[in-house]
């Protein structure tokens, strides 16, 4: 294959998982959006919206949705890693809140997997609102690896 | 006051301001609402149902709910739990009448500070139910557990445990 053909692969790759990932029905329901996507990082964001929110005093989203967007952005990570399972589903994650999101503004996660054995992806990640200096949030979580089939032994 | 033993109130009485409280409590959070979780009551025990919806699948090849619309059911159990048991007390007192139980009235809502879910099997296209357990509920932090699950009890198809900063009363403070 040419170096050509590789990075059309690439971007047809990035183009079919974003796909994918939107297409899910609850991402889908919680208007998330793929930002970058491949080699086992994903960046998605999801805008603020009134049903997302925890407390109507405060304006500011409950930390479920912020869970839902970091598990979503976990998976996609660990679905693009170079060592490329055919699918993946959260063994468990553990989110650390540090501060509440400010309301209005879009929360972006970066998930990256950084470590896969045979059968477990580990994965990172981190939420930011518009102030990037200060995370939201960090998350830590393990996700299965679905082989193909014809690779399993 | 008498110095007779009180009559114990009529049932409808105490049900309505129970009721009242957590109504209040559950409907001002438009996150628990989007999701379609009610709370069922037994007397102080609740039971949290997430109705089943075709927005919360995630992979719909299987299908299977969502491990965030899962982690947001266990979260949102986790603190309408916590906040019952701190203000059960004040709604037995009588010191609130059920028709000033808003969501405006009700005391502010414990902050997570972390949530640790366990996925143990995937979550069908039905609905879920959970229980949470405070474990612990001191003046500035709570440790709660919280089991989920859907055909049968003792069947969890999730749980997790989260660390909550408690809403904190008083004058000069926005709690």
């Amino acid at each position: 294959m040419g170096e050509r053909t590789e990075a059309l692969d690439a971007a047809e790759k990035r183009r079919i998982a974003k796909q994918f990932i939107e297409a899910l029905p609850f991402a889908h329901s919680l208007k998330m959006e793929v930002q970058d996507i491949g080699e086992g990082v994903a960046v998605i964001a999801m805008p603020w919206s009134d049903d997302l929110v925890g407390d109507p005093r405060t304006g500011v989203i409950h930390g479920g949705a912020v869970s839902a967007l970091m598990d979503t952005c976990g998976g996609a990570a660990v679905m693009t890693h170079p060592e490329a399972p055919a699918g993946t589903a959260t063994i468990d994650l553990r989110i650390d809140y540090m501060r509440p999101a400010a309301p209005g503004q879009l929360i972006v996660t970066r998930a990256e997997c950084f470590h896969v054995t045979r059968s477990v992806g580990f994965v990172r990640a981190s939420a930011w609102d518009e102030d990037e200096e200060r995370p939201v949030a960090t998350a830590a979580g393990a996700f299965t690896i679905e082989r193909p089939k014809e690779a399993t032994t | 006051m008498s110095r007779k033993p009180a009559r114990p109130e009529p049932v409808q009485v105490v049900k309505e301001r129970r009721d009242g409280a957590l109504k209040a409590l559950v409907e001002g959070m438009p996150y628990a609402r989007f999701l379609g979780i009610g709370f069922d009551r037994r007397g102080d025990e609740l039971t949290a149902v997430m109705h089943f919806d075709e927005k919360l699948i995630g992979n719909p090849l299987l299908p299977a709910l969502h491990g965030g619309a899962i982690a947001s059911f266990l979260e949102v159990t986790s603190i309408v739990q916590l906040s019952w048991q701190t203000i059960w007390t004040e709604i037995e007192s009588g010191r609130i009448a059920p028709e000033e139980m808003t969501p405006a009235t009700m005391p502010r809502l414990p902050k997570t500070i972390d949530f640790t879910v366990d996925y143990l099997r995937t979550g069908l296209p039905r609905d879920c139910y959970a229980r949470a357990r405070v474990n612990r509920s001191g003046r500035r932090y709570a440790s709660v557990h919280v089991e989920a699950w859907q055909d049968h009890r003792d069947r969890l198809f999730a749980q997790a445990t989260g660390h909550f900063l408690m809403p904190q009363a008083g004058p000069g403070s926005d709690g």
